[in-house]
């Protein structure tokens, strides 16, 4: 039987899991209830022209798509061996749709980082 | 003697057969919200590149009950997820020692969520620092 | 046997291929005392209550790996099991689980030890050596990094334990990469290469998803889990440098 592809997921699911336990818990309470009701944030954090900056900086487009993409590609991964888990067996398909979704918004991601400029 | 007809019992709702498989099972479930997560970030960084007016309804509809709860319980599976992953992450790692004695994987989890707790007070001062 | 007046009921999943259609529950009473074993149990139905129920069994002392299956829904070996812990509740006692049924308790155990073959589980050694060279030297270091997955006794609970087994018979499982790592790991030992192959396909360790109760399971704390996921690392690590590695690395 030949080598398995999945050394190329599984360090994605690895990356993407890493950076989650490390700093998702921060993240999810800054953007999703710090800064938007003013809890230990300015409420302007987040304001359109501190958020074009930070993104228009390389180091803000690498953090972005590095979150962005890794936490997706790292779902994609637990997502399949979660439909597998549950009884859905169709194992090609479910790769090819969750792969395929984690590939498309880093694509949408890269795409528009690079758009915003610096 | 002997028919031989080897019985195959079923494998349908697994997971349901034990407290171990149900704890394993909420704990790849985390990944839903994780991928919810990523897709809001996502929404949002779209919403940026189609000007101020399509990002400030991004920000207002951060404001809403609806987010906070959403957000919340987004939280609390990121927290699941942290706990989680310390805890099986050494089964992954290879056999270490030091001065001749086995590292225990514990010492290892423990390390791990230390390393989540700094990591996390790191990204509250970085951006209270840029933000101000 | 001492008439100490405390009955249990232990319920087996009968099976009998000459007359079952699917496996049937049974009930028997038996009297106990609190030294015995669940296999004790099962000897004492076998002996005084119905000679036909069917079990594996050797050792009576948790080594020859012989009596695993399922006690109260739990892969256990029978002999390190006691009634005492599940009085007065009902006990029910199954086959292995994610092993096809021959008869009663016994499971079918062929492709086990067809796969066990395959992964070489035996010194391959480094280099020739003669008599005049004398033994092999080990430090007590390089002993203890073989010692935890050589007390791997072939009791298959880590399998009964193990969701993706049951789902995907193909798959390596984890109590067959403790093997694995014992050999590969020994400083005497030089057939890594010649192990790998089976260890980066799909039913590999890629068919692992990490559960863990594996090394929950195990009865002689092997911790297989451990096992499998090192090599995830190792199949990956092996399959990026592959291209750079003089040979080509691991098939």
């Amino acid at each position: 039987m030949k080598r398995s592809n999945e050394p190329i997921f599984w360090s994605l699911f690895g990356a993407g899991g890493m950076l989650a336990a490390l700093i998702g818990p921060a993240l999810v309470f800054i953007t999703g209830v710090g800064v938007p009701f003013g809890l230990f944030f300015p409420p302007d954090t987040m304001s359109y022209a501190h958020m074009l900056a930070f993104s228009q900086h390389w180091l803000g487009k690498v953090f972005l798509l590095a979150v962005i993409a890794l936490f997706m590609w790292h779902a994609a991964h637990r997502i399949a061996i979660l439909l597998h888990d549950f009884g859905v067996h169709a194992v090609a398909p479910i790769k090819f749709c969750c792969y395929g979704l984690a590939f498309l918004g880093t694509v949408i991601a890269g795409y528009t980082l690079l758009s915003l400029g610096s | 003697m002997s028919i031989q007809r080897p019985y195959v019992r079923s494998m349908d709702g697994w997971w349901k057969r034990n407290a171990y498989y149900v704890r394993y099972m909420a704990r790849e479930v985390t990944a839903l919200f994780v991928a919810a997560y990523a897709l809001v970030l996502l929404v949002g960084v779209v919403r940026l590149s189609q000007g101020e007016a399509a990002f400030n309804g991004w920000l207002q509809a951060l404001k809403t009950p609806l987010s906070l709860a959403f957000h919340l319980v987004v939280l609390a599976t990121f927290v699941y997820h942290t706990w989680s992953w310390f805890n099986i992450m050494p089964i992954t790692m290879p056999m270490m020692f030091i001065g001749g004695k086995r590292v225990q994987p514990g010492t290892i989890t423990r390390a791990g969520l230390a390393a989540a707790v700094v990591a996390c007070a790191a990204v509250f001062v970085i951006v209270r620092g840029i933000s101000s | 046997m001492a008439d100490t007046g405390k009955i249990i009921e232990i319920e087996i999943l009968r099976y009998r291929p000459e007359q079952d259609e699917a496996p049937v529950l049974q009930t028997y009473k038996v009297p106990f005392t609190d030294d015995m074993s669940v296999l004790q149990g099962l000897q004492y139905i076998k002996d005084y209550l119905d000679g036909t129920v069917s079990f594996r069994w050797s050792c009576r002392m948790a080594i020859c790996g012989s009596c695993g299956m399922m006690v109260g829904g739990k892969p256990k070996l029978a002999c390190k099991t006691f009634l005492r812990d599940y009085y007065p509740g009902k006990l029910r006692v199954e086959a292995l689980a994610h092993f096809p049924v021959e008869r009663d308790l016994i499971v079918t155990v062929k492709d086990y030890v067809k796969r066990l073959e395959g992964i070489k589980p035996y010194l391959i050694p480094k280099e020739t050596r003669t008599l005049e060279e004398g033994e092999y030297l080990q430090t007590p270091q390089q002993r203890d990094r073989v010692m935890q997955f050589s007390a791997c006794i072939n009791c298959m609970l880590c399998y009964a334990a193990c969701p993706q087994y049951g789902t995907n018979p193909k798959f390596i499982g984890s109590g067959h990469m403790a093997i694995l790592d014992r050999y590969n790991s020994d400083s005497r030992d030089g057939g890594r290469e010649q192990r790998m192959e089976p260890v980066n396909e799909e039913d590999g360790v890629w068919g692992c998803t990490a559960i863990g109760y594996c090394s929950v399971v195990c009865p002689k704390q092997v911790d297989p889990a451990h096992a499998i996921n090192k090599y995830k690392i190792e199949s990956t690590m092996d399959y990026f440098t592959r291209f750079v590695t003089p040979g080509g690395g691991d098939k």
